[in-house]
């Protein structure tokens, strides 16, 4: 990795450096406070909320999204070294020479996260209007999303650490609400529950990492921070760095941390999408590249987030390819491809920039095809085993359209928007490390055979007698036109999303904010490069034709498996990890404390009480109830004082 | 005139009640011994009154006949009750308050 050490010497972090708001600027607050006002209504005012509910949920968040839009528009118009604007609020903590105030940060990077957001969230809250339509608790469920949204926004939009955090607790918090919406299930609930742990072991990296930066710089805002990183001392620069990664580890789902995200899908479909697609993972990304200007100036931090997210993008591949449940393949493709967003952070200067790209292509065709997903649910009466679907291209035709697009683009079909995000990610690995490269690259083979198998699975396979292996009495039908619309925005995304990159419009976009890259030349040429992406994707796409288009899909899945095939489907056993690591040691040493407790601590009180007790049982015999043994005590007593006297005395 | 006999009078009754208190059961002659005690260190507190010419020895007697009297009057009258209720005036008979 010594490349990507040297890199960061040479290239030129900027400092951020905010001008006052004004304008549509200092209207930055309502993208934030609307969806907050939106939860605060629906899930304060009750059941009189019940029937507008979850008009004025969407309302909130299209409302969120015009001003985003409006700001976006405005950025645009500036030049670009003024396009970073700062909105003062007030004074949020005050305390000696400690001062944190709500600031607003509006720069190019996070007016994308603010469009993504908000944009994708709109099209998922009007889809829930038709998806939640028959459940009688849908006004709580729109509450929930519009606090997701506020909360999300809030973290994005934050020109400090501390107000990052508070976002990202929100975050956590709403992703709790929404997990575990279908509380009654007791799989609901203990996923929502496995969410909020370990995402709270991840919040302690970042509760820890703030507080040291706070040490370092003496302010937690972005402004001071990026200021003074480039002089501070390298192996502080490391432990805050490796810090944020393990808060953005718990928050994007990568590994060691991933467990909580494939249990995740116990919550209604349109959250899947939105804590996938939109919010929740992504923070973790938009840390790393927020904090550009820590890690370029720590290099191991740096390493270790290219090694977790190489890591993680096999991960999560491997679980893709084994997972009969629809909503888990999608999961453990998100994993997959968070990883390769985290990737291009990890790899600086040259990555910042794609691992955004990326990260927009992936929230519009992520979102899409879980949303798609949760029409085929729809569709076939809420069962999620890809075994029992098949055939359905013809009965569900507009959902097997626009999941269509969404495939081709994660698999980085030329031309879809996935293909140019992947590609660049890819392409800048292989420059940077020739391992890292490969494994990129077979993460994108991967990738292309399992969701080239859930296609077949789903839409095609049909039976000897052309009927799919639906469950007796399921009649697939099309979704609502209210769920149908949104997947069409969203399929029209995902094919046009790589016009980011004409003529290089999203590097030169966020080099304000990431910095510049000079170009080094891959060690082959781009076209080459894509050839070889093209060709492996197109090997995993074959390879799932041959072993699944081409035979006839059980509908129990097969026992007789390799052990690779059970690792992938018990998770890559990340609970096993889990549970022998940390759960049971926890376990363990906390009964052990418990003995010592009882034992020690305890013993030593009720033994002393027992001593008192059992020395008071024999001095109370001296109370016999003969009056004349009282009488020669007070003799006893009598003589002795006498005695005593005397001795005195003398 | 010589104080020794009194004093060595009033230890001998002193002592015949003191012992009487601790080896006898019956409740009557307990209590005659401890008026015995009481009388005996009357004669100590007169015995001295008169070798040191004033009258403190004195008044202090006269408080103790006054308190013996008082206690004559309550314990006769538990004695009397305990023997109405048990038939007995043994103070080893009555030994229920206890631990």
């Amino acid at each position: 990795m010594s490349s990507i050490t040297a890199l960061a010497a040479e290239s030129h972090i900027p400092v951020v450096d905010p001008a006052a708001a004004d304008g549509v600027f200092s209207l930055a607050w309502l993208v934030i406070v609307l969806p907050l006002a939106g939860a605060a209504i629906l899930l304060l005012g009750g059941r009189r909320t019940n029937r507008w509910g979850h008009l004025l949920g969407t309302a909130t968040v299209l409302g969120s999204f015009v001003i985003g839009l409006s700001m976006f528009v405005a950025l645009l118009g500036r030049d670009a070294d003024d396009r970073t604007v700062g909105r003062e609020l007030f004074t949020w903590i005050e305390a000696g020479g400690f001062k944190v105030g709500m600031d607003l940060l509006i720069d190019p990077l996070s007016i994308l996260f603010v469009l993504l957001i908000t944009g994708v969230g709109s099209l998922i809250h009007v889809y829930s209007i038709g998806y939640m339509e028959h459940d009688d608790r849908r006004r709580r469920f729109f509450g929930h999303l519009n606090l997701f949204i506020a909360a999300m926004t809030m973290l994005v939009l934050a020109a400090d650490y501390l107000g990052i955090f508070l976002g990202w607790e929100g975050v956590g918090l709403a992703s709790y609400l929404l997990i575990g919406f279908w509380q009654h299930k007791p799989s609901a609930a203990a996923a929502a529950k496995k969410a909020f742990v370990i995402n709270r072991v991840g919040d302690i990296g970042m509760s820890l990492a703030i507080m040291l930066i706070f040490v370092t710089f003496g302010t937690t805002a972005f402004a001071g921070v990026s200021a003074a990183a480039s002089g501070a001392d390298e192996s502080t620069m490391n432990v805050i760095g490796l810090l944020l990664l393990l808060g953005a580890c718990g928050k994007s789902a990568q590994v060691p941390l991933q467990a909580w995200l494939l249990d995740a899908m116990e919550g209604p479909t349109p959250v899947s999408a939105l804590i996938h697609a939109a919010t929740m993972v992504t923070a973790g990304v938009y840390l790393v590249t927020r904090s550009n200007f820590i890690f370029e100036n720590a290099p191991i931090a740096q390493t270790t987030v290219v090694v977790v997210a190489v890591v993680t993008l096999l991960w999560g591949a491997i679980i893709g390819c084994a997972k009969d449940d629809i909503k888990k393949v999608l999961a453990g493709s998100t994993m997959s491809q968070i990883g390769y967003m985290m990737l291009g952070a990890g790899l600086g200067v040259a990555g910042y920039a794609f691992a955004i790209f990326h990260l927009i292509t992936h929230g519009f065709f992520k979102a899409n095809m879980f949303l798609g997903a949760g029409s085929v649910m729809h569709a076939m009466d809420d069962d999620v085993d890809m075994r029992h679907y098949g055939a359905l291209q013809k009965a569900i035709p507009v959902t097997f359209l626009t999941f269509a697009m969404g495939y081709l683009a994660i698999i980085g079909f030329p031309g879809f928007s996935g293909f140019w995000s992947k590609d660049k990610i890819i392409e800048v690995a292989f420059t940077q490390n020739i391992f890292v490269g490969l494994c990129a690259l077979i993460g994108a083979g991967v990738t292309a055979f399992y969701m080239t198998r859930l296609m077949l699975m789903t839409f095609f396979t049909p039976d000897a007698d052309g009927n799919g292996r639906w469950e007796p009495g399921v009649h697939p039908h099309e979704s609502p036109k209210v769920m149908t619309v949104p997947l069409i925005v969203l399929a029209a995304l995902s094919v046009l999303g790589g016009f980011l990159l004409v003529s290089n419009w999203i590097v030169d976009w966020l080099a304000p904010v990431v910095g510049e890259h000079h170009h080094e030349d891959p060690p082959l040429p781009a076209l080459a490069m894509t050839a070889i992406v093209v060709l492996v994707v197109a090997v995993g796409v074959a390879l799932a034709w041959f072993t699944i288009g081409r035979t006839e899909v059980p509908r129990t899945a097969p026992t007789d498996v390799n052990a690779l095939t059970r690792a992938a489907r018990n998770d890559l056993y990340g609970d096993a990890i889990n549970d022998t690591l940390v759960v049971n040691p926890g376990r363990q040493t906390v009964a052990g404390l418990i003995a010592f407790d009882t034992a020690v601590i305890d013993g030593a009180v009720e033994g002393q009480a027992a001593g008192m007790g059992g020395l008071a049982g024999v001095f109370r015999r001296v109370q016999n109830g003969f009056v004349r043994t009282y009488a020669l005590s007070v003799l006893a007593g009598a003589v002795l004082v006498v005695l005593v006297l005397l001795a005195v005395n003398l | 005139m010589s104080t020794e006999p009194y004093i060595i009078l009033s230890a001998i009754l002193f002592t015949i009640g003191c012992v009487g208190v601790l080896v006898r059961r019956n409740a009557i002659v307990v209590f005659m011994c401890v008026e015995l005690m009481l009388n005996a260190s009357n004669l100590a507190l007169v015995t001295f009154a008169k070798a040191n010419g004033n009258l403190d020895g004195q008044i202090a007697a006269f408080f103790v006949m006054v308190v013996a009297a008082a206690e004559v009057v309550v314990g006769l009258a538990i004695i009397m009750t305990i023997f109405r209720t048990r038939r007995s005036a043994s103070v080893d008979d009555a030994s229920l308050l206890k631990y």
